[in-house]
């Protein structure tokens, strides 16, 4: 048991997989924390390892290709090295996860109800009439009208929306403490978005579980994350609260994601500021700071950059950073660079 | 679901007359248009000892001498009414459905294909449950164990079972279990199941065995295929995330929608074997539909020829109708209308 009682505690999590060009490596040495009640977004582009963490949290990753080391404590239990079965009885019912495309993750050949009260049976020894009105109460809950009729309807019956709708409300239908979106509203149009980041929020109050939000998008982050990490080549780059990493980001990955979103109280004239580069090989992992060869500031660090990878350090608050810029250079470059590049003035 | 049913129905009844057309085309048309005469063509059909007489006879019957639309028709009209046949030496009936009427045995070809048809059937459902079942328990294995031991040694033995001909594993078969260890009939008897359901399985089982063993190889390979590419689904997942047992993951999720290109083709294998499976009844002399019609090319008696030609293509239509139907109620995205 961790002496830090947090509700969720990942410490230095490892996730390899061995392949015949070498050992990828999609998580190396990932630690954060969450309390019930709490959101956290954790984004990146793809392949930094996000989703892949997810699922190792879940323990949904096959032991036979996937090697995963160091620590997973839920609620005083440590995930990584129980029994596989230990595992399966939490999934769904202690935590459960939301995946992206609502249409390809939910069972085209069974109506959503079945699923949703297969979700409901596996953990709770009730009868098939208990466990159907549970999903239709479920699925009034989520904001799906009509769900006495709909809970016989099969997925593709539904609308993207209600469908992502559906997927929540099986995920939720343990009452589940943490609760992991991977992308949940990616697949959705813009409109529908914001009704499930709205629905998201309020269950998560309702339900005072603890949230992880999986996104490339930091406009989702902004609307729902109290905390906030940032992925680049499966390890953390920054890590801190929400509104310190928006106000005041100091890693230069974090400008670069900051700069790539197309925001419509810029002006119209700015261009967005992609960052350069492709996301690194996780195999051969650049030297140095796995960010160098896409950072316009590597120079700045004197030879640094390119031989020695960078510690996460403290720059104050708890807000960790994951650079070789002095704290005071990192600070200048975001206020008299970035900052009003981003404002557009 | 009925409107579809109607319509597939009608669409059925005209493949049946298209397939009616051409069986008369290959039989009646085809040898007119390379050459031969009418009595070429009669002497097909009264046997090989036949006197001139007898084709004279069967030319006449057979309505050689007239148009070919005539002809045609007076063959259609027979299967739904029945005809005279005049054999040349009296007049004999052919009752509705005359699919046929033999000049060689002098008799009617349906009562035959009747008498027939349960020794196929045996066949055909008997081998069709032994390599379902085996076929998919393999296929499943071997895809959940993908590149192990018992995946390679499995495929390596669906390969061979593919690639052996009936008549030699047939024939090994009979040598080792029958002749050699006397574990089963040695071929050419055959017991109704009414009489005798355990002397019926005794010797229906190693041609059971013969066919299964090349139709089971097959489904294991496609089993196979369809459990890896199911098994990779988001939805595979989305049952782990919600804390199913990975039997019920594998079964009821996984197996679920692998199982749907299977049950396809099993119709329609199922109802291309109930019109004869004519290399495992050939191999083990069995009096189905597959030997009849072999048979009748031996002893060119061409009408039970194109009996059997005729059933076939009924039960393969009849198949292919009840697939679509089925299709239906295993994939709720198809819809019927």
């Amino acid at each position: 048991m961790p002496d830090d009682h947090s509700f969720l505690e990942v410490r230095d999590l490892k996730i390899h997989f061995p392949t015949d060009d070498g050992v990828v490596k999609s998580v190396d040495g990932l630690s954060f924390s969450l309390d019930r009640g709490r959101t956290l977004g954790i984004v990146g582009e793809s392949g930094s390892g996000k989703s892949v963490t997810s699922l190792g949290v879940l323990g949904l990753h096959n032991k036979r290709n996937a090697r995963v080391s160091g620590e997973i404590w839920l609620d005083g239990t440590e995930l990584v090295d129980a029994p596989p079965e230990t595992v399966r009885k939490m999934r769904g019912r202690k935590m459960a996860m939301i995946f992206q495309d609502p249409l390809s993750a939910m069972h085209p050949y069974y109506t959503v109800g079945r699923q949703i009260i297969e979700a409901y049976r596996v953990h709770n020894d009730v009868s098939k009439s208990v466990a159907r009105k549970h999903a239709i109460d479920m699925l009034g809950r989520v904001g799906i009208p009509q769900p006495e009729r709909r809970v016989d309807d099969y997925p593709h019956q539904f609308s993207g929306g209600m469908r992502q709708r559906a997927m929540i409300a099986m995920a939720l239908s343990c009452d589940p403490e943490l609760l992991i979106a991977d992308e949940p509203t990616t697949a959705l149009d813009v409109t529908v978005q914001a009704q499930i980041l709205d629905l998201m929020r309020t269950l998560q109050q309702e339900f005072n579980s603890a949230l992880i939000i999986i996104t490339h998008d930091l406009g989702v982050v902004a609307e729902l994350a109290d905390d906030v990490l940032v992925m680049y080549a499966g390890q953390c780059g920054e890590y801190g609260r929400a509104t310190t990493i928006f106000e005041r980001p100091e890693y230069p990955y974090t400008w670069g994601l900051l700069g790539s979103m197309p925001r419509l109280d810029r002006v119209v004239a700015e261009r967005l500021l992609p960052i350069a580069g492709a996301p690194p090989s996780l195999i051969n992992v650049p030297s140095g700071c796995t960010f160098h060869p896409r950072c316009p500031y590597e120079p700045l660090t004197g030879g640094l950059g390119r031989t020695e990878h960078p510690e996460l350090v403290d720059a104050g608050g708890g807000h960790l950073v994951r650079c070789h810029l002095p704290i005071a250079v990192r600070r200048r470059i975001w206020a008299e660079e970035i900052k009003p590049k981003m404002e557009g003035q | 679901m009925v409107t579809f049913i109607i319509r597939r129905l009608i669409g059925a009844v005209l493949t049946l007359l298209i397939v009616s057309m051409i069986t008369f085309g290959i039989f009646y048309l085809v040898p007119r248009w390379v050459g031969a005469t009418a009595a070429d063509l009669a002497s097909r059909y009264v046997g090989r000892t036949a006197n001139a007489e007898q084709v004279a006879a069967a030319v006449k019957a057979l309505g050689l001498d007239k148009p070919f639309y005539v002809q045609y028709w007076s063959w259609l009209k027979a299967i739904f009414v029945g005809q005279d046949v005049n054999t040349g030496t009296a007049i004999d009936h052919c009752p509705a459905p005359c699919l046929g009427y033999s000049f060689i045995g002098r008799n009617p070809v349906w009562p035959d294909l009747l008498d027939r048809l349960p020794v196929t059937a045996s066949l055909a459902f008997g081998a069709a449950i032994i390599w379902l079942l085996s076929g998919v328990a393999i296929g499943v294995l071997s895809a959940l164990r993908r590149g192990s031991v018992f995946d390679r040694a499995a495929m390596g033995v669906a390969l061979g079972g593919v690639s052996l001909p009936i008549f030699w594993t047939g024939i090994v078969c009979l040598v080792i279990f029958s002749y050699g260890l006397g574990w089963t009939a040695p071929g050419g008897t055959y017991t109704p199941i009414q009489q005798n359901p355990a002397t019926w399985a005794y010797d229906m089982i190693l041609p059971w065995i013969t066919l299964a063993l090349l139709f089971s190889a097959a489904y294991a390979r496609l089993t196979r295929a369809g459990m890896l590419e199911t098994m990779g689904e988001d939805y595979i997942r989305t049952a782990r995330a919600k804390g199913l047992q990975e039997r019920t993951v594998v079964t009821r999720h996984g197996l679920r929608a692998a199982l749907t290109p299977i049950v396809t083709i099993f119709g329609l294998d199922v109802g291309l074997l109930l019109g004869g499976a004519v290399l495992t009844e050939s191999t083990f002399s069995l009096p189905g539909l597959g030997k009849y019609a072999i048979d009748g090319i031996i002893a060119s008696d061409m009408p039970k020829v194109m009996g059997v030609t005729l059933l076939a293509a009924f039960f393969v239509v009849v198949a292919n109708l009840i697939v679509d139907v089925l299709y239906a109620v295993i994939d709720p995205r198809v819809r019927l209308s």
